[in-house]
Order: C-alpha cells, then sequence, then structure tokens
C-alpha cells in the first residue's frame, strides 16, 4: 500500500529522530508536518524559490524535493539547529543587527544557504556571495542586506572585531 | 501545498535490482535521480508513475567523480550538477560541459539535479508545465491528458521544447551514452538519444538507464557552450548554443577549422544540430565573415515556439546574435591558448 | 498633533539603528507565519476554481465530493450568499461564485477534508455545468464592447468607473505655453509575489452562543473582521481576526478574501479547525496587484520648463472584480501635482472590468504608472526645450507648505536636496548625454502620500488607535491594531514609546494585529503606519508621562515641569542625579491611581479639497524621492542590465535607520524587477489564462539582476509625523522605471514608453532607429471613452474654495 507509513532513523540538527511517514512526503512536509519544526518554509513547492532550503550532509537542498525517504541515515540542518546553546549563529546575529531579515519568511533558507557557504569559503568576495544565494529569493530586501550581513558574519567568524558599515546603517550623507 | 501523489518508492543498491523492480511495476513505474525534474512535473500530475525507483544509490551511476580524462573522460549519470561543474579535469580539458553545468538553474537544484537528469529532462512547454487545474482550463494538450498542441493546433505533433543545457554541449562533442537494460548494455551518440517530438524525446526505452557518458578524448578540438535566459539564475534556456571546432593540425600559423559543430538548445524538441553551420566554417580561419555565414545558416533552421520566456521573433533574432558570440569566443580562445 | 511637542534634548532612540524587535524570532525561524499553526483535530480546505473567465454557473453537483470519504463539508456560493468587497462601492465579490465566474480561478466551492490530498482530491469530483460567456481580455476590448456586462454595477458597460476631474482652464494654461508635447505610455500589471502564499487558519468555538478565530496573513485585519461580520452575519463581538506575521504583503494581503471567509464558513459548519495554505498558482489568481494602465498625457511648458498646464488620462485594466479599484484609478490622477507646479491640470480616469484575476493595491498604489509616464515625457520635454533634466526639476519645485492646483496640502518638501544628492553622487553632469554608445544614464523623481487621509469606509474615528499598559516592574505594553508584515511596524510602536518614556527599547512589548485584544489601527498600506500608529503611540506614551510625573514630582519634591524622563529614570533635569527608576515612579502612580494605562489615538487633519473625488490623494505628509540609473544596453540584443541605482528619499525624519535603509533598498529591487521583467502575462486566446502563474515564469529578479544602490536619506521633519517622520516603504519604488527608461534612451537613443522595458521591446525600436523610423515602443492610441462631464473645480490661485462648481457631473449618482 503507498500510503503506508514507513519508518526512517535520520540526524536532525545533530540529534537522533525516528520518524514515520507516507512515503510520498517530501522532506519539507515531514519537517513541518510531522515534527513540528516550521521554520523551514516553502513559496512554490516546485524548486521554483528557494524558500525551503535545508543543509542535508551540510549541502544546501531545496526540502521540497528531496522526498523524506531518501533522508534515511543522513544529516538533515534546519534554521532551528542554528543557534547553541542559546546563543545566535554570527550569521543570526549579523541578520539581525542589519535588518537582512524583513518578513522573515525567506530568512530561513537565505541564512542556511549563506552557513553553508561560509563553510568552504571564510572569506567569500560579494560577487561569491550574490552566486552562491542566487536560488533564492526575496522580495523584501534587494539582498543588499543580506549580502552585508553574510559579509559580517564571515568577518567575525574569522575572528574579527567587524561592526556594521555606517553607510549601511544610514546611507550615505 | 502542492503535494506529491501517493507512489510506492523503490531504493536499489545495483542496476540489476532497479531492472526487476521495474520489470515488477510495469509501464507505471518510473526511474528518478535527482528528483528535480519528476517531482514537480508529478506535483502538477504530469507524470504520476505509481512506483518511484530511485537511482542514487546505484554505485555503477557513479562513476567519473575523480575526473580522469585518459582517452576521454567517462561521466556516472548520477553525478550531481554541482560536482560535475566542479571537477578539476573537467573544467579543464571539457569547460564546456563545466560551463553548462554549472548554468542550470541555481546551486540549489545543481546540489540536487543530475548529469543524467540534465541530459533527459523533459521537453517543456508553457502549456504543459502547469497544474493539472490549469490544464484543465484549457482543455489540456496531447503531451498530457488533451489531444491538442496549443502551440500549432493545426500541429500532428507536440512541440515541447527541449531545455537541458547539458544535451547540446554533449551533441556537439560527439560524446556517447552508454544505456544498460534488462536486455543488456548499448552505446549511443549522443545525437541519437534525441528525437525531435516533444512527446517522444528520447530513444531510450522506458526500462533504460542512461549510465554514463563518455567524452571525446581531449585534442585539437575546442567548444563553448552559450546561454540565453531571463534571468542569471532559475531560468531555463530559451537558447542555448554549443558550439565545436576541430583544428586542422599543419605548417603555417593561421590554423583552419577542419571540422564544426553548431548545436541550438531551446528552440526545437531535441538539441537542434545545424550542418550548414558547421559546413560554413570548414576550413576558414574563424573569420568573420564564416562566422556570419555560420550564424546566418543557424539562423534559418531555428524555429522557436510561443511556449517559452521571450517573444518568439526575438528568440529566433538571438540564435545569430549568440551564435556569433559563441564562434567569436572559441576565435578567441585559440588565439590566447596556442 | 502630539509630535513630540515637549522633546529639547537630543534623541536617545529615534534615528538609531536598532535591532527590530522581531529580529530574533525571525532569524531563529520562531516567528509564526499562519501555515506554522496547527491546531488539533484540524482539517484542511481548497477550493475548487473556475477554468472560465466568463460564464454563467448552471449547476453544480458536489455530491461526489461530499462521498469521499475524509470530506467533511463543501460549501459553494448560495452557502455564502452575502457579497462583499473592500471598497463600500464595489461590494462586488462572493466568497464562492454565486451565478457567475469572472476569471479562470474565480472561486467555486470549498472543501474540508481530514488531509490537504483528500480535500485536492474531493474538488476533482465536484461538476460544475457553465454556459460560457463571452470573455474580455483586456482593458480597451472592455472598453469597446459593452456586452455582455461582466458585472451590471458598472458606470457604462464594462467601464467600472469614470471620472473627469478639471482643476482650471487646461486650454488657456497650453495657450500660454511655449511647447506643447502629447506622449502616450503603458504600464503592464505585475504582482506582489509575496514569497509566503497566502494562509488562513479558522476556529470556531460552539458555546455558548458561538466564537469565530480566525488568524489570517493580512495586512488589514479589522477590514476582514468587517467582512466576516456581513457575510457570515454574525456580530463582530463574536470575531476575533488575529493577524499572523505576513510573509510579505507589499498590498497583496490587504483586501479580505475568499479563502478567509470560506476556512472560517467551513469551521462554523464542521465543528472543527480548518487551515487554508494557497499554492503559488493560487496567490496569482488572488493578485490585487498593479492595474496594467495605458496612459496619454499633454502638457504645455514655458521655455525655462515652467508647466502651465497638464491634461492627463488613463484607462486601468482591472480584471474582474473592484477591489481597490475605484481608489487606484484616482490615484493614477492624484499625484502629478505634487513635484512640480502644475497651475491647470485636467484628470480622466477610467477603469475596465475584465475577465482577469483583479487588480488592485501595489506598493505605490496606482501611482508608479502615471509618475513613470510623467517622468519620462518630462524628460523628453528637456530635451526638447534643451535643458538639464536635473536642472529643469531643480528650477520647478512644489514650494513647501503649498496647496496644488488639486487642493493637496503639501508639508515639508525635501525634493530638491534629494535631486542634488544623487545628482552629485552619480556624477550626474559628467556622464549625462556624455557616455559611450550603450551606456546611458537616467534620473527621475517621485513623491507618495504617507497614508491616506481617509479611511476607507466613511466614519469619524480615529485612523489608528494604541493602548498603554505601564507594568508596576517597569515594562511597558503596547497595544495597537497595526500589522507586522516586515516593514518594522512593531518595531517603530517600541521605539517610539521608548523615546518618549525615556526607556529601553528593549524593555517594550508589543501586541499587535489583533481584534481582541488591540484597539483599530486601519492596517498596512498606503505607507500610512509609522505616521498614524506613531502619533497614536506619542499620544498614549506623553499621557503615561503626565500619569505618572506628579507622583514622581511629588516623591522627588521637584515641580513637575522639572522631570524628565530618560535612560530609564524619572529625574530632575537640573539635578540629574536626583531621580527615580521608571518603575519606581510606576509603582508611585499605580499604587495613588490603580493600574496605569493610557490611550491614544490618530485622526489625519481634514483635506482642503471638498469635490467629489476629493478624497483620494490627500495625506498628512508626502515623501519625495530621487533616482539616477546607470544602464547597459546591449545593442545587438535589446538586453538592459542596471549596475547601479543612486536613491535619495526624504523620509521626514528616520525612526529606525536600518528600517529605513531596508525599506528604500526594497523598493529599488521592487522598481527594478517592474522596469526590466516582471509582467502579468495571459493568453488572451487560449481562456484567457495566466500565461505563467509560477515563481519560475513570473521573473522576480535575483540576486545576479539586483544593482548596486547607493542610498541618501534626507531628513526634512514635517509637522504632522511623528517626530517628524514621513513615508519611506512605497515611495522610493516609483522612480526606478522612469529612471531606468531615461537612461536606456541615453544608452542608445530609443524611447521605451512601456513597462516592462524588456530586451524585446528595446531590439524592436533599435530596429525602427536603423530603419529611420521613430525610435520608439509604445502604444499608440488611445481608445474612446465616453467621459462624463468634467468636475471642474476652481484652483487655490483662481479663488476657489475647494469645491466644484456649475452643474452636477452627469454620471454624479449616489454611488459615492
Amino acid at each position: 500500500m503507498p500510503d503506508t507509513k514507513t519508518k526512517i532513523d535520520f540526524e536532525l540538527n545533530t540529534e537522533p529522530v525516528e520518524v514515520a511517514f507516507a512515503p510520498h512526503k517530501t522532506l519539507l512536509e515531514v519537517l513541518r508536518e510531522d515534527l513540528g519544526l516550521t521554520g523551514t518554509k516553502h513559496g512554490c513547492e516546485l524548486g521554483e524559490c528557494g524558500t525551503c532550503t535545508v543543509l542535508l550532509d551540510g549541502t544546501p537542498v531545496l526540502s521540497c524535493l528531496v522526498l523524506g525517504l531518501a533522508c534515511a541515515g543522513h544529516h538533515v540542518k534546519t534554521v532551528e539547529g542554528m543557534a547553541e546553546h542559546g546563543t545566535l549563529h554570527p550569521l543570526q546575529e549579523a541578520f539581525a543587527e542589519l535588518g537582512a531579515a524583513q518578513c522573515g519568511y525567506c530568512t530561513p533558507a537565505f541564512l542556511l544557504a549563506a552557513e553553508a557557504l561560509l563553510a568552504t569559503s571564510a572569506s567569500p568576495s560579494r560577487e561569491a556571495i550574490k552566486q552562491a544565494l542566487a536560488g533564492n529569493l526575496c522580495r523584501c530586501t534587494g539582498y543588499i542586506k543580506i549580502y552585508e550581513a553574510v559579509e559580517l558574519a564571515a568577518a567575525r567568524m574569522r575572528g574579527e572585531d567587524a561592526a556594521p558599515r555606517k553607510e549601511s546603517l544610514y546611507g550615505v550623507g | 501545498m502542492l503535494r506529491l501523489p501517493s507512489f510506492a518508492y523503490r531504493q536499489p543498491r545495483t542496476l540489476a535490482e532497479a531492472f526487476a523492480m521495474k520489470a515488477d511495476a510495469g509501464p507505471d513505474a518510473s526511474y528518478v535521480a535527482g528528483g528535480t525534474d519528476l517531482y514537480p512535473n508529478m506535483k502538477r500530475r504530469q507524470q504520476e508513475p505509481r512506483t518511484v525507483i530511485s537511482l542514487m544509490g546505484i554505485q555503477e551511476l557513479e562513476g567519473g567523480k575523480d575526473g580522469r580524462v585518459e582517452g576521454g573522460a567517462v561521466l556516472g549519470s548520477c553525478v550531481t550538477l554541482s560536482a560535475l561543474s566542479n571537477i578539476p579535469t573537467i573544467q579543464h580539458s571539457y569547460s564546456a560541459v563545466a560551463t553548462a553545468a554549472a548554468l542550470v538553474s541555481t546551486p540549489l537544484l545543481r546540489n540536487m539535479g543530475t548529469l543524467g537528469g540534465n541530459l533527459c529532462l523533459d521537453t517543456r512547454c508553457n502549456y504543459y508545465d502547469q497544474t493539472y487545474e490549469w490544464r484543465k482550463a484549457i482543455d489540456f494538450c496531447m503531451k498530457k491528458d488533451g489531444h491538442i498542441c496549443w502551440v500549432a493546433p493545426s500541429s500532428p505533433r507536440c512541440w515541447a521544447v527541449t531545455s537541458s543545457d547539458l544535451a547540446p554541449v554533449m551533441v556537439a562533442l560527439g560524446a556517447e551514452y552508454l544505456l544498460a537494460g534488462p536486455a543488456g548494455e548499448r552505446v549511443v551518440p549522443a545525437a541519437r538519444f534525441y528525437k525531435n517530438d516533444g512527446i517522444n524525446y528520447l530513444t531510450k526505452q522506458p526500462d533504460e538507464v542512461l549510465v554514463d557518458v563518455r567524452l571525446p578524448a581531449t585534442g585539437d578540438w575546442d567548444a563553448v557552450y552559450h546561454k540565453l535566459r531571463r534571468r542569471g539564475s532559475f531560468d531555463f534556456p530559451v537558447l542555448g548554443v554549443a558550439a565545436w571546432v576541430k583544428w586542422e593540425r599543419g605548417a603555417g600559423s593561421r590554423e583552419r577549422v577542419a571540422e564544426a559543430r553548431v548545436v541550438l538548445g531551446g528552440v526545437a524538441s531535441w538539441p537542434q544540430e545545424v550542418p550548414e553551420a558547421g559546413a560554413a566554417l570548414r576550413g576558414t580561419v574563424l573569420s568573420a565573415d564564416a562566422i556570419a555565414a555560420a550564424a546566418e545558416a543557424a539562423y534559418r533552421p531555428a524555429k522557436p515556439m510561443d511556449n517559452t520566456d521571450f517573444d518568439l521573433s526575438w528568440r529566433k533574432q538571438m540564435t545569430r546574435v549568440y551564435v556569433t558570440r559563441a564562434l567569436e569566443e572559441l576565435g578567441r580562445r585559440r588565439s590566447t591558448t596556442r | 498633533m502630539a509630535s513630540g511637542k515637549k522633546r529639547t534634548a537630543a534623541f536617545r532612540v529615534i534615528g538609531k539603528a536598532l535591532r527590530k524587535v522581531d529580529a530574533t524570532a525571525k532569524v531563529t525561524g520562531v516567528t509564526r507565519f499562519a501555515d506554522d499553526l496547527f491546531l488539533p483535530r484540524m482539517l484542511y480546505a481548497k477550493l475548487l476554481r473556475s477554468p472560465h473567465p466568463h460564464a454563467r454557473i448552471v449547476s453544480i453537483d458536489v455530491a461526489k465530493a461530499r462521498a469521499l470519504p475524509g470530506v467533511k463539508a463543501v460549501l459553494t456560493g448560495k452557502d455564502l450568499p452575502i457579497p462583499f468587497g473592500i471598497l463600500p462601492v464595489s461590494q462586488d465579490e462572493h466568497a464562492l461564485a454565486l451565478d457567475t465566474v469572472r476569471f479562470v480561478g474565480d472561486p467555486v466551492a470549498g472543501v474540508a477534508a481530514t488531509s490537504e490530498e483528500i480535500a485536492t482530491q474531493a474538488l476533482d469530483l465536484i461538476h460544475v455545468t457553465y454556459e460560457p460567456l463571452r470573455a474580455f481580455p483586456d482593458a480597451v476590448d472592455a472598453v469597446e464592447h459593452p456586452d455582455p456586462v461582466i458585472h451590471d454595477y458598472a458606470d457604462a458597460g464594462n467601464i467600472h468607473k469614470l471620472i473627469d476631474l478639471e482643476f482650471g482652464d487646461v486650454d488657456a494654461g497650453f495657450r500660454e505655453a511655449d511647447l506643447v508635447r502629447e506622449d502616450l505610455f503603458f504600464f503592464e500589471g505585475n504582482t506582489h509575489l509575496p514569497m509566503e502564499q497566502h494562509a488562513a487558519v479558522a476556529d470556531w468555538s460552539p458555546d455558548p452562543s458561538g466564537k469565530l478565530t480566525l488568524w489570517s496573513s493580512t495586512q488589514t485585519p479589522h477590514y476582514v473582521h468587517r467582512a466576516l461580520a456581513k457575510v457570515l452575519e454574525l456580530p463582530p463581538a463574536r470575531i476575533r481576526v488575529v493577524a499572523t506575521p505576513n510573509g510579505g504583503g507589499f498590498g497583496g494581503k490587504s483586501d479580505p478574501f475568499s479563502h478567509e471567509i470560506v476556512a472560517a464558513k467551513l469551521a462554523m459548519v464542521t465543528g472543527r479547525p480548518i487551515k487554508i495554505t494557497l499554492t503559488r498558482e493560487e496567490v496569482f489568481y488572488c493578485h490585487r496587484g498593479r492595474h496594467p494602465t495605458l496612459m496619454w498625457v499633454k502638457t504645455g511648458v514655458k521655455n525655462d520648463g515652467a508647466i502651465t498646464g497638464m491634461h492627463f488620462k488613463s484607462l486601468l485594466d482591472g480584471g474582474g472584480y473592484g477591489s481597490y479599484g475605484v481608489a487606484s484609478t484616482y490615484y493614477t490622477g492624484a499625484l502629478q501635482t505634487v513635484t512640480y507646479p502644475v497651475p491647470r491640470y485636467k484628470f480622466q480616469g477610467a477603469r475596465a472590468f475584465t475577465n482577469k484575476p483583479p487588480c488592485g493595491p501595489k506598493r505605490g498604489h496606482g501611482t508608479p504608472q502615471p509618475r513613470f509616464a510623467l517622468e519620462v515625457h518630462l524628460d523628453k520635454l528637456a530635451e526638447q526645450l534643451g535643458l538639464d533634466p536635473a536642472e529643469l526639476r531643480l528650477k520647478h519645485l512644489v514650494p513647501p507648505h503649498s496647496l496644488t492646483a488639486n487642493w493637496l496640502r503639501v508639508g515639508t518638501m525635501g525634493l530638491g536636496r534629494c535631486i542634488e544628492k544623487v545628482v552629485g553622487g552619480s556624477e550626474w553632469k559628467r556622464r549625462h548625454k556624455q557616455l559611450p554608445y550603450g551606456q546611458g544614464i537616467g534620473l527621475a523623481c517621485s513623491s507618495y502620500i504617507t497614508g491616506a487621509g481617509l479611511p476607507i469606509y466613511w466614519n469619524a474615528m480615529p485612523h489608528s488607535g494604541v493602548q498603554l499598559k505601564c507594568d508596576r516592574g517597569g515594562g511597558v505594553t503596547v497595544f495597537c491594531g497595526s500589522t507586522e508584515i516586515g516593514q518594522g511596524s512593531d518595531s517603530i510602536l517600541a521605539m517610539i514609546v521608548a523615546e518618549v518614556l525615556g526607556l529601553d527599547p528593549g524593555h517594550i512589548a508589543v501586541v499587535t494585529g489583533d481584534t481582541d485584544l488591540t484597539p483599530v489601527d486601519l492596517g498596512s498600506y498606503s505607507s500610512r503606519v509609522t505616521l498614524m500608529t506613531g502619533n497614536a503611540a506619542i499620544q498614549a506614551a506623553e499621557r503615561a508621562r503626565d500619569l505618572i510625573a506628579p507622583h514622581a514630582a511629588r516623591k522627588l519634591e521637584v515641580p513637575e515641569e522639572r522631570l524628565t524622563f530618560a535612560d530609564g529614570r524619572v529625574f530632575d533635569v537640573e539635578r540629574p542625579e536626583h531621580g527615580l527608576g521608571f518603575a519606581e515612579a510606576v509603582v508611585l502612580a499605580e499604587a495613588a491611581l490603580g493600574t496605569v494605562g493610557t490611550v491614544g489615538s490618530y485622526t489625519p487633519p481634514r483635506s482642503p479639497g471638498r469635490y467629489r473625488g476629493a478624497g483620494v490623494g490627500p495625506s498628512p505628509a508626502y515623501s519625495y524621492s530621487a533616482c539616477v540609473a546607470l544602464v547597459d544596453v546591449d545593442p545587438a540584443t535589446g538586453i538592459v542590465r542596471v549596475p547601479k541605482i543612486w536613491i535619495a528619499h526624504d523620509v521626514g525624519r528616520v525612526i529606525n535607520a536600518a528600517s529605513v535603509m531596508g525599506q528604500i533598498e526594497g523598493s529599488v529591487y521592487m522598481g527594478l524587477g517592474e522596469a526590466l521583467m516582471e509582467e502579468m502575462a495571459y493568453r488572451g486566446n487560449r481562456n484567457v489564462v495566466h500565461k505563467i502563474p509560477s515563481l519560475l515564469e513570473y521573473k522576480s529578479p535575483t540576486t545576479l539582476e539586483m544593482c548596486d544602490v547607493v542610498t541618501y536619506v534626507v531628513e526634512d521633519p514635517d509637522p504632522n509625523g511623528p517626530f517628524g517622520a514621513k513615508e519611506c516603504g512605497q515611495g522610493p519604488l516609483l522612480p526606478v522605471p522612469p529612471a531606468v527608461a531615461n537612461a536606456v534612451y541615453d544608452a542608445v537613443g530609443v524611447r521605451i514608453d512601456e513597462v516592462p522595458i524588456t530586451p524585446e521591446k528595446v531590439f524592436k525600436a533599435l530596429r525602427r532607429k536603423e530603419k529611420g523610423e521613430d525610435p520608439r515602443f509604445g502604444p499608440t492610441r488611445f481608445p474612446e471613452i465616453p467621459w462624463p462631464e468634467p468636475t471642474r473645480v476652481p484652483t487655490p490661485s483662481e479663488g476657489g474654495d475647494g469645491t466644484a462648481v456649475g452643474p452636477k457631473p452627469a454620471t454624479a449618482s449616489a454611488k459615492r
């Protein structure tokens, strides 16, 4: 029977989970509906906006097009797994500081895509950031505060004592 | 939320297991690799397999990641597009392949989508790539659930367009595909893998699996890929130009084109080779005149239809410009690499 | 108004770039959007939508759907027969079509089932018999064919609304002119495309007399509250509407929607919570976005560029329903006069019904279209006069604190400073007309309202209300009906109250957008929230200060006038060390008075215009923007890229600097999308289906299309704004499309008088130029429209009093 629930184990935000669901459910649906983690959002469910981005074994993927069953034995990271011990991840901190989250709906996706970028590139250029985030749509920010937040977080993750530029927050003259 | 219909999911570990599962499930079964083409189609009810067989856990399909190129590279069909575009030897020796792979959709999708998936990508049409409810409002089309091709209502055939970035490159390079099925293996030239029909666009049998892609040995040839689309990411090509030239060895500083192929994506149901364009280049030094003649030759048969982004007459006009630019790049590459 | 009247010292909170009050929740994924709500026993609802653009419903058979296991209820039009609509003059929508469907996607039936999958399956089991009617794919077709009517209440045939306003003798103005020019423009429709698809959850508590709660991603909970009461025939007191944080709005969540009403009714019928979440395609059908607008403008100017008269005509393609359309139509003619003096002005506007999803308010509501026309038109006039377009504008600015010909009262006016900023920053003088072929630079300006002067339904009550509760622990809670849609309205409330009471904004709790808990605010639209809730919050906070101060003064033995509230303390300004903690002061006040709470509210000043139609355009304050765009045009393809934009915006006064920057950059982004690629496209010859209802094919710029932005924030505090603040969330979008169009002309010498400026259009215009034809792409004709007798209103300079003169216009029925 196709609709019979199947149980799988995987690692979610560094913790083992066991969950049973119908085979046709996507990772997006399993996270939101079967595991109660609604931090992962959706904007089209067709892979056309990037809003449902999560990290699968460290790689950003579209959770709306990943079958839940395909995640058995793998590691999934969602926005809920970013802050540790009550402390925001430097990217979360920088997004909050710069107003890179306006409505906040695409934010979890951008944070995870940016986290994957910074995991492989400690000092990405502006162009590299644009390329890495080119699969995520945002309608509020015009992306600029997002780039600046990624740059700020990257600097802090390199151990620099960085602060937002004055023009970022107040404009020019 | 747009959801998948219910189906049974199978995860074979070997090709033999996959064939057995396919035979077992019958015509209502579909193979899936990255899922970035099939799952959206299933959510829109364009495809409704009752069994989905994943190819992602099969070792035989994962070759090529090491990027070995002696006597030509072999790329496993399940290598992801991200991985493919980042293999250093592919970037170096088959840059058109790496370029085309890196131009597919978005970084996120490329982390999931595979080489095989892109080469077998369903043809696209904005009368077809719509939800069930939308298609119902136009009484469907012949590619799924209906009888007419809305792009050309008097046409007996479907005009959905090839939208793969890698397929035209493979045809231009003269790559070969290894197919495996219950009846055994066969190797087909990339050009013969495709058919100019929006519905039956592949010569692959439904139970066959694309195992790997064999790229020709490196040598005195070069290829480039140029893509036209509205945005720098997400969008499928409305025109793809793969251009390949083989330089004539010999005396003299002015090397000549021994052979050339120009293959267009996004203007027909298959990657459309334009032999006249190649002919126009043969024996030339890729002069501006020769390029113009080839571009003109490519422009003539390009037949974009009103079923993708952009106005079709403009897309046809762009064939000239994009073929010219691709050939000009080949010319520049020769002068800088030699 | 109480705009910080007692303040003399420097601001401690206002003007800073503070982290928004909801920032942490948003970066951790904790914010609960409507679709994130899951209630026990919840059912899922889906809507069956019309596959016909225009048809009569002959019959609906729901028996098979009802019989499907898991289906709990099926509703059709007759279950919700009472019409609704956002404007009192266009109550023309039904939650489910009663007898006529008016666009592909018009809701016809609603199903509740135990899963979304079953609800979806059930839709296919509903059998509807339609009798197709002739469909109208565009406004010109609808104007030229009055039959069959899409609605029977239109002003004429399929023309929903006709407006004809005349302020002074325009023909005399043209006679005085040294140059008169006419141009035609078209602005294609586009949509908001919030990343969050609309969603709602309804819950019905049956006991004792029933209470409905609706959580919805709405920008206007108050209007949804009213619509639910009307359609469901429930007393408002038995309905609670909670606006969940909107995952983007941009105007697209400002109407009461079918799905909200159907979810509510299904909850009542089944006795179980109902969730409905629209698919992306359905969001395109909700639409209410930018009206496709055809425009004709004729302007007379003196040799120095001074305008002597202007005549502007617009034809809006409204789609299948009224929505905000009457207001949108007026807006296409309202704000032409607030940037450069237009001494005599005539406006004729028409809105047609067509068989497409309804248009409504999108960021800039009705004004980006005429602004595009006007700013490109001015660029052409400047060229003909041999004047620099920046100089022409700078020389002719509407004076601050003045009245326009159409009786709009302008307050502060920082456009001149905005122009100087972008002209200087972009090195305009060195670049304009001097860049190599293919590169160009263009300038445009704009203005936008900071809230509308009138509410959507006539009433004499405040537009915004705030309640304040001071806690004996020193915290303060602000209650306000405003809706957080990402623009930062919750944070504005916290910052303003913190400023007045001298508190840390982190000590202010904010409760918003809940009709049970918060006083009415009309909603997040028309850029009204900062000004209106801000003024209400200042009043409430000042009253709290006045309530607390005497008790602190008594304790400190200092005259009350010498007390100040700052840094979490109440102290003597002459001896700052002599004071109390704010919490201590509250304790004293609470001991003496009981619970310490105050209220504040805001009503905009009355507009001087008294003619019919004067309700649209007046605002407490107008923001101003100037923009310079740099473009690269590929002459071989017509592809336009915009590497950089300079934008200056007169925001009056910055409240939260980071939010202001975000709003300006976001506006530039949306303006760029409209300028280059976004459009609602339909197949008129294929059942008027939406051609591309998806996030893939509706082209929203990605990181790779977005330009660099240099932002200049200009502050010219307006006496009507809280601490002088004006809007910044919509205005900066307006100048972007015309700046890009003017830059394209500078780059390759072709005029694209139509938005979006796509490669095809540029390519065609370049072809025409090569052939020696008119180097232009744009509309060529404005259809004949049966304009009514104009409403003639003498201008202020003619000694008018804001009322119309002469015979009443022919169509001035009791409709508005």
